[in-house]
């Protein structure tokens, strides 16, 4: 597979897609500093007195220098975001992963409308029949079915609730 | 270095003071020296109380870490493969254990079908920077499946519409 950093054509199933969609980026380069503080902390803060000091000591960096870098990979959405992450159904909430299939004409705007609701925590585009995929996440389990019907309603599509029954696995680190 | 989902503590019940500390950080931990000063001082806490808290939050399961979450595209993770598999119902506890235990699969799980649209019922997301990686992870996932699969597909996402992580609503 040749390795190249030029931007990707745009196919078909791009097509069409601008405010609400983000486009794939060109193969990124980092720092030094930057792969370390990315390696590292995506596998989670001590928690302890003066947490990014004892970061920073264990990566030979200032504590200056870790939350400089750590607000800039911020600042331009390398990292979408620093903090706890909350396991929803720990939370007592309700969690799902739910499907659309919308229209191509038609998906931008219910795009739009599907991400206005709160409970929607990720929301991808795939290329397949069923082309929106999001995550749901409510206080209560209860909720999710109220969330779905009310997106229904909202978009005038059906919403395919594919809850999970059993988890496997789950380890996310994206060593760079 | 893999970080598998630790089995909470059914008796931890969320206190108020839990939840506004969960509210004011959803929107990330303070980039300062001592974080757990600010939130405290933001909430009328001590700090200590503030890092007990996150301390046992995560004892008991409900805070997973305090992380980075990357934007996996822009680590140059571009090409993001969810795999769909149709597997015997009474082959699949076995098979999801084995296709979890994979070191490449980041999430895997059993979800119910919706025929006639869909018929997969095991979900393994594997992550590759061109689309033969993320392909030659599926054969290997397809490997071990074997004959307890009857069909398969895998979905790329081609952009991320939304991603602001879990939310407690501001009631």
């Amino acid at each position: 597979m040749p390795c190249c950093s030029a931007p990707r054509p745009t196919g078909n199933g791009e097509a069409g897609m601008s405010a609400v969609t983000e486009r794939l980026q060109a193969d990124p380069e980092f720092t030094e500093v930057e792969r370390a503080v990315i390696n590292r902390l995506q596998t989670g803060l001590p928690l302890a007195h003066s947490p990014y000091a004892a970061v920073a000591s264990e990566l030979g960096l200032t504590e200056q220098a870790l939350l400089h870098t750590l607000t800039d990979l911020l600042d331009r959405r390398i990292l979408t975001r620093f903090g706890p992450m909350f396991h929803a159904g720990e939370m007592g909430g309700g969690l799902t992963l739910a499907a659309m299939r919308i229209p191509e004409n038609d998906f931008e705007d219910v795009a739009r409308k599907v991400n206005a609701f709160d409970e929607v925590a990720h929301n991808y585009r795939r290329e397949h029949e069923l082309n929106m995929w999001f995550v749901l996440a409510t206080e209560a389990p209860e909720d999710i079915a109220r969330v779905i019907a009310a997106i229904e309603s909202a978009t005038g599509y059906p919403v395919y609730n594919m809850p999970k029954e059993e988890e496997f696995h789950v380890h996310l680190h994206f060593p760079i | 270095m893999s970080i598998s989902t630790s089995r909470s503590d059914p008796d931890y019940v969320l206190g108020e003071r839990d939840r506004q500390l969960i509210l004011a950080t959803q929107e990330g931990l303070p980039l300062v020296s001592d974080p757990w000063g600010k939130l405290g001082k933001q909430l009328g806490l001590p700090a200590d109380e503030v890092l007990v808290r996150f301390q046992r939050m995560q004892e008991a399961g409900v805070i997973r870490r305090v992380a980075a979450v990357p934007d996996h595209y822009r680590l140059g993770y571009r090409f993001n493969g969810m795999t769909v598999w149709d597997v015997r119902d009474d082959a699949i506890t076995d098979m999801g254990r084995q296709v979890g235990e994979l070191p490449f699969v980041s999430h895997c799980y059993r979800r119910p079908r919706h025929l006639p649209y869909w018929s997969y019922n095991l979900f393994a997301m594997v992550h590759g920077t061109n689309h033969d990686e993320v392909e030659d992870k599926a054969s290997q996932i397809q490997a071990v499946l074997g004959n307890t699969c009857q069909g398969h597909t895998i979905l790329y996402s081609s952009a991320i519409l939304k991603k602001t992580g879990l939310r407690l609503r501001k009631t």
